[in-house]
């Protein structure tokens, strides 16, 4: 492949990510504070000190973004491999097996599909105790619902092709079909999908947290400091939009490069092989 | 001095393709080929997939299709040069001058229309006539092309229509608004042999009684025998020969003409049934949908002999691929039973053993969907090496070399992908799938109706050698009569699920036959100019595509 046949978009997505990611993982060595430190007043403006100011309470709002990127881009990505995980093996032997398994693993989906899924999310937690493990499995579950259904609709078409019944015939086991013949030719598009039920899954986090049921104080994590930061707004402090805006041009950029990747993947590119 | 109607001077066309992880390069399509056509002549185009027929004949509407550019030459229609008239010069011609015949009528026409508003939409489009005018040629052109209620045949839908109907209505399509000249694009190809020698009549009794001109393209020597007046030859490009049907048939000049002449010749003496048979199938009787479902094959019983070749003939939905399904196991049949070396065979895919499996092997015919895609040819035959004889590593490696070297492919494609391969070699990466297992029987279900008959004749001589080799027993599913001769032992004509003609090769393709086989057998184009004729006069039943 060539550098210089990805698009502009392709490439502001790809480093914009690639900087969210490097800011996660290295918070602690970046972060000029500790996560939870006072240092000052509360609502300090903009400084030479303290370039995002300071929140609600008199915590480095920069430090605190810091952290809150590696919360939210942590469990988001958990959670979106749990959802890939477990939708496509599921929607995989659903496609595979068909018959009741099929029956009942997809009316099973339906009806988790069927309730809004922060409704959903929120009476689980709410009841649960909620620890980042909780959050991370309803997340990943909830979402999986989505990816089963791709998962499985493109697992039937690949089911019917000769080259699956011809290893059906050879006597393989299901484990073989799923993983070696279907998998490899169901991955573009599922690897399409990935980064679009990535941001989902950023946007129900933060979501989650801004409504006190996602990531808990004193934890930093962008929706929650949302919240925390949301009364400034009033005196015209702009604390809470900072995290916000991290949100969307997070959004932003993941769904340029998975734009990009859905472009490239897609087979309709018109006009017949021969 | 007859008319000239089409003239192609020096035709160039290219286009730019973009492999993979390459960058795009411009190749060429056709290659400085002339050709002229007079008034109310065939002019009968010619070659393998790939030789640019297709575009040329494309050409003369000056239509090039996606992404195809005409880079060179002059495409001269009654006296003006049609690629210089700009898109409204080629929107006035198209559908009133020059009409078109697809390959597949089914994908051609809309099924949310009526036929009849359909056919004469061009007719319309162009004012060649008023609507109830257009009606009434069409109804004239139904009656024509012998198409059944053709007052009301019109009034039908797309899907309400046989294959071999709708192709007939789409040729009154193109016929509607009289153009000077007609592209046939391989309009009996998709057809069954039965069906295609209606169509390919009433196309030729058409052409002759409305003295329209056409270019009739096919990769069929022989079907295109039947109704063109000259024919060229074409390859890569190319122009290899032209000349008069007469000369091409029977005079062929270049080496490449004289071998798709003489294609199917292979000679393989019938072998005699010896010993128990290998396989017995048995009153067999199978639907889709459980019993009281879609019946395909009704009492079914054949044998395969050891080391010899069933050829299983049939059209299409005579269930000869269901017969196959059923020897696997993928549908088991509700009754009769199909024994194996004198044991049982179970019914079902999920009861037989690993020994059951590897024994039958099965070829496909569509080679490019048989492989997956993500796997090199090393995995795709190393896969029942191991699978079956646990062979790892450096010896299931050198396994493979060995079938690469039997299927005559260099060792060089073990780490291909299936798109880096010809047709022709992924069939034969298919072959060397099934071998691997050391099967003792394989079945070949329609394993060369997707190739170009000089590709095809190479696999088919491959199989027989391999026979030899390996000793081991084919059924082949095919509807080409063709092949059954150049390979079978025996031979069983499926016809709507019944066996109506079983024994040895001799014994079934020689008189008397039952009025079936006479049909199939009397629909085979023969390699000789006015088979056509003689072969509809000497019918005896009617295809089952009226």
């Amino acid at each position: 492949m060539q550098l210089s046949r990805i698009p502009v978009s392709a490439w502001i997505g790809m480093i914009l990510t690639s900087g969210f990611v490097f800011v996660a993982v290295f918070a602690p060595l970046i972060a000029p504070y500790g996560e939870a430190e006072v240092v000052g007043s509360l609502w300090q403006p903009m400084s030479a000190q303290h370039w995002f100011g300071t929140d609600n309470i008199g915590r480095d709002l920069l430090t605190r973004m810091i952290y809150g990127a590696r919360t939210t881009l942590w469990i988001a990505a958990l959670a979106t491999a749990m959802s890939f995980s477990l939708g496509s093996v599921l929607g995989f032997t659903a496609a595979v097996m068909g018959g009741w398994v099929d029956q009942i693993l997809s009316r099973l989906v339906d009806l988790l599909m069927a309730i809004p899924s922060l409704i959903f999310a929120l009476v689980v937690l709410s009841v649960m105790p909620t620890t980042t493990l909780t959050l991370i499995l309803v997340m990943g579950l909830l979402d999986s619902t989505r990816v089963f259904r791709l998962a499985r609709a493109v697992a039937v078409d690949i089911n019917v092709m000769d080259f699956v019944e011809a290893a059906k015939l050879r006597g393989e086991g299901r484990r073989w079909i799923i993983f070696r013949e279907i998998l490899p030719n169901a991955l573009s598009p599922l690897v399409a999908e990935l980064g679009l039920r990535f941001i989902f899954m950023v946007l129900f986090l933060s979501a989650l947290s801004f409504l006190g049921l996602g990531v808990q104080p004193p934890e930093a994590d962008w929706g929650g400091m949302v919240k925390e930061n949301k009364e400034g707004i009033v005196f015209g402090i702009p604390a809470a939009l900072i995290p916000a805006a991290a949100i969307a041009l997070l959004a932003i950029s993941v769904n340029l490069v998975a734009d990009w990747i859905l472009n490239r993947t897609t087979s309709l590119k018109g006009g017949r092989g021969a | 001095m007859p008319e000239l109607l089409l003239e192609i001077r020096d035709l160039k066309i290219g286009a730019t393709i973009h492999p993979p992880g390459e960058k795009p390069r411009d190749i060429v399509i056709v290659d400085g080929v002339s050709a002229s056509l007079e008034k109310g002549k065939v002019l009968g185009l010619i070659g393998e997939s790939g030789a640019g027929k297709s575009t040329i004949g494309l050409s003369a509407m000056g239509y090039g299709r996606g992404g195809v550019r005409i880079t060179g030459g002059e495409v001269i229609l009654n006296g003006r040069d049609i690629l210089k008239g700009g898109i409204s010069g080629l929107r006035a011609l198209r559908g009133k001058e020059v009409c078109y015949v697809a390959q597949s009528a089914a994908a051609a026409f809309n099924p949310a229309h009526r036929l009849m508003d359909q056919i004469i939409e061009a007719a319309l489009a162009h004012g060649v006539c008023s609507k109830a005018e257009a009606q009434k040629r069409a109804i004239a052109l139904f009656r024509k092309l012998g198409l059944p209620n053709p007052d009301n045949f019109g009034n039908r839908y797309p899907h309400q229509v046989s294959g071999g109907q709708l192709q007939r209505a789409m040729t009154v399509m193109a016929l509607c608004p009289q153009p000077d000249l007609i592209v046939f694009d391989e309009p009996t190809t998709a057809l069954d042999v039965t069906t295609q020698i209606d169509v390919l009549a009433a196309i030729k009794e058409a052409i002759r009684d409305t003295g329209v001109a056409a270019l009739y393209i096919t990769h069929d020597l022989a079907v295109v025998a039947q109704i063109a007046d000259d024919i060229m030859v074409l390859r890569h490009g190319k122009k290899v020969e032209y000349g008069t049907a007469e000369q091409i048939i029977h005079r062929p000049r270049e080496d490449y003409t004289k071998a798709l002449v003489s294609v199917r010749s292979i000679a393989h003496e019938e072998k005699k049934p010896s010993g128990e048979p290998l396989l017995k199938v048995m009153n067999v009787s199978a639907s889709y949908g459980g019993r009281k479902g879609v019946p395909v094959l009704s009492d079914v019983s054949v044998d395969i002999h050891r080391g010899q070749t069933l050829a299983v003939v049939g059209e299409s939905g005579s269930g000869k691929s269901t017969l196959a399904r059923v020897m696997t196991g993928l549908l088991p049949p509700w009754a009769g039973k199909i024994e194996f070396e004198g044991r049982a065979l179970p019914a079902r895919l999920a009861d037989r053993t690993k020994d059951d499996l590897r024994e039958i092997q099965m070829i496909y015919q569509m080679a490019d969907v048989a492989m997956n895609p993500r796997q090199t040819v090393a995995t795709i035959i190393g896969r029942p090496l191991e699978f079956y004889f646990g062979l790892k590593g450096e010896a299931q490696a050198k396994r493979v070399r060995e079938l690469l070297d039997e299927i005559e492919m260099g060792t060089g494609f073990a780490d291909r992908y299936p798109a880096e391969l010809s047709g022709g070699q992924k069939q034969r990466v298919c072959i060397a799938r099934a071998l691997a297992a050391k099967p003792k029987l394989i079945l070949c279900d329609e394993v060369t109706s997707a190739l170009d008959p000089l590709v095809a004749d190479g696999i088919l001589k491959l199989l027989l050698n391999l026979q030899k080799i390996e000793n081991v027993a084919y059924m082949f599913i095919t509807h080409d009569l063709a092949t059954v001769r150049a390979i079978a032992d025996s031979i069983a004509v499926l016809y709507r699920g019944k066996v109506v003609r079983y024994g040895g090769k001799g014994d079934v393709l020689s008189p008397p036959f039952d009025d079936y086989t006479d049909l199939l057998l009397s629909s085979v184009p023969q390699m000789e100019i006015g088979w056509l004729e003689a072969a509809i006069a000497g019918r005896k039943m009617q295809s089952a595509g009226n």
